[in-house]
């Protein structure tokens, strides 16, 4: 099969790989897929007390279009609120990218991936807020930075 | 000397023409372009003449006991077709039952399934983790119902040799008749129609450094004389078993490329399984976790079927895409499935994505062999780099212990 030139550039020169430390509050990951499937995507953002991603890695198993959607969804989530970040379609990235039919379960991976990191950061927050809730209350804006 | 790139490490899926076997098929385009079956004047005599001597040559390689023995076809897919359909036909009165393996090609597997579509019973027996079939298996498979057994000699995905004399013996005592689909082996590892009771054989030329476009069945003559029922209707060439006018120059081709491997090619499989043992020695030094698909010995020389751990096989195959290969990756195959061929071997699905099968030929080299293990080593390191399985792993995650969303 012939890949679009966009897919093997980014094939080639992948955006953003690599991993942040999961157990850190300000992580929000994904990871979706299965082995026995032929792709595995993590994804994982890095988000501010603004809730806007400021930073976002992959590690991927897959095969090149696969690959190039991570790629690609981790480009266009910096900078995004989470909310912003929730409104990528899986038919953006397969557009982006012009993925054939037959690789259009690569976009949708890559869609299911950024919804579950988002989702897992949510979690984390929330899970976060409910153990620190002071008995009196500080708004966000006022907690220290870091 | 510098090396050309792409380089083709694809030899089962065809291979390139010999030039001798272009300069044996040349005049036949043109100056000696007669029918063979012309029999009134000296184009049709000479075109002839030619397919009679290609038959011997043809038959010689299998060591058949006579040219007459060879049907010429379109092709192994039209052999296997007319070899299973056609003893079906034949022969169905006495029984509806057929034996194979989940291993062969889909040209065998498919005429079966056409079969059970007419009221024939199939039994696909099942292979061993390296890829053989246990010749007892076929035997226990055996019915008073059953009229023919159909293995193949080599598997075109692991290259796995198949034990065919073995069960040669068994369907011989038996009175089944024995095909073999020999398009991956022959020439390549023994055989001999002979020696090892087989009635039919399906060869392809392309595979063979031949043209594509022609292949052959072997179909017995002596003791027992096998008889198909003809699936193509005509003008009943080839002694009515199959009906078309004969591609003499391939016809020419076929059989010089069956002179040459003849001759050569106990000497050639030599030769390329050493560059065969020199890839895997050299991948395999370099990298962990490396799996072979199918016993190492048991096996074709030039093939090499091996899975890369937590680096899915298309993926790879883009990163090394001067290089052409195959793999059994679901990527690469319209279903989506990865190679039942593995799947039947046990593998598990994770490692049948990864696999890559690297088919060596008559015209690789040792410099060419050195590129690609190098290209493979740097680009394997890169992906796993990439991969989160990979990374889990080295942590010493047990990747079967997480819940997959299967998608
Ligand atoms: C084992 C086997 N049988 C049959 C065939 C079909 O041969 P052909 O391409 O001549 O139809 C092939 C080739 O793909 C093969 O590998």
């Amino acid at each position: 099969m012939a890949y679009s030139d966009k897919v093997v550039e980014h094939y080639e020169n992948p955006r953003n790989v690599g991993a942040f430390d999961a157990s850190d509050p300000e992580i929000g990951t994904g990871l979706v897929g299965a082995p026995a499937c032929g792709d595995v995507m993590r994804l994982q953002i890095r988000v501010d007390d603004e809730g806007v991603i400021q930073d976002a890695r992959f590690k991927t198993f897959g095969c090149g279009s696969a690959i190039a959607s991570s790629s690609l969804a981790t480009e266009w989530l910096k900078g995004k609120s989470l909310d912003e970040a929730a409104t990528i379609h899986n038919s953006m990235i397969a557009e982006e990218l012009s993925l054939p039919p037959v690789k259009i379960h690569c976009s949708v991976l890559a869609e299911d991936a950024i919804k579950s990191a988002i989702e897992d950061y949510k979690q984390k927050r929330a899970a976060r807020q409910a153990l620190s809730e002071p008995p009196v209350e500080v708004r966000a804006e006022e907690r220290p930075a870091g | 000397m510098t090396l050309k790139l792409p380089i083709y490490l694809d030899n089962h899926a065809t291979t390139p023409l010999d030039p001798r076997v272009l300069d044996a098929m040349l005049p036949y385009f043109t100056q000696d372009f007669g029918n063979a079956a012309s029999r009134t004047h000296a184009f049709g005599w000479r075109a002839e003449a030619a397919v009679e001597d290609a038959r011997e040559s043809i038959a010689r390689l299998m060591n058949a006991e006579s040219g007459k023995e060879i049907v010429f076809t379109s092709g192994a897919t039209e052999s296997d077709n007319l070899a299973i359909k056609g003893v079906a036909e034949y022969y169905g009165d006495k029984g509806k039952h057929v034996v194979t393996t989940v291993i062969e090609h889909k040209a065998v597997l498919d005429s079966c399934k056409r079969l059970e579509k007419e009221g024939f019973e199939v039994t696909y027996v099942g292979v061993g983790k390296n890829g053989v079939v246990d010749p007892n298996d076929i035997e226990k498979a055996l019915t008073d119902k059953t009229i023919l057994v159909s293995v193949m000699l080599a598997n075109n995905e692991v290259g796995t040799v198949q034990p065919i004399a073995e069960i040669g013996k068994r369907t011989r005592a038996r009175g089944v008749l024995f095909h073999v689909d020999a398009v991956q082996g022959i020439g390549k590892t023994p055989f001999d129609v002979r020696a090892m009771n087989v009635d039919l054989a399906s060869i392809s030329a392309h595979k063979i450094y031949g043209p594509k476009g022609v292949g052959a069945l072997y179909v017995r003559r002596g003791k027992p004389r096998v008889r198909l029922g003809a699936q193509m209707d005509g003008g009943g060439h080839e002694r009515g078993n199959r009906s078309g006018t004969l591609n003499v120059p391939g016809i020419v081709g076929f059989a010089k490329a069956c002179e040459i491997l003849e001759r050569e090619g106990a000497e050639e499989s030599k030769r390329i399984r050493a560059l065969r043992d020199r890839l895997y020695t050299r991948i395999t030094k370099a990298l962990p976790d490396v799996i072979v698909n199918g016993d190492l010995e048991q096996r074709l020389p030039g093939n090499l079927n091996i899975s890369f751990a937590c680096v899915e096989g298309e993926g790879l195959m883009m990163a090394i895409k001067d290089v052409a290969v195959s793999s059994g990756s679901a990527c690469t195959s319209a279903s989506l499935e990865p190679s039942y061929v593995l799947r039947a071997m046990g593998l598990e699905e994770a490692d049948a994505h990864s696999s890559i099968r690297f088919g060596i030929g008559r015209f690789n080299t040792e410099e060419e062999i050195d590129y690609v293990a190098d290209l493979v080593i740097a680009k394997v390191r890169k992906l796993r780099e990439m991969s989160p399985l990979w990374e889990m792993q080295q942590q010493g995650i047990d990747l079967k212990s997480i819940q997959w969303a299967a998608h």
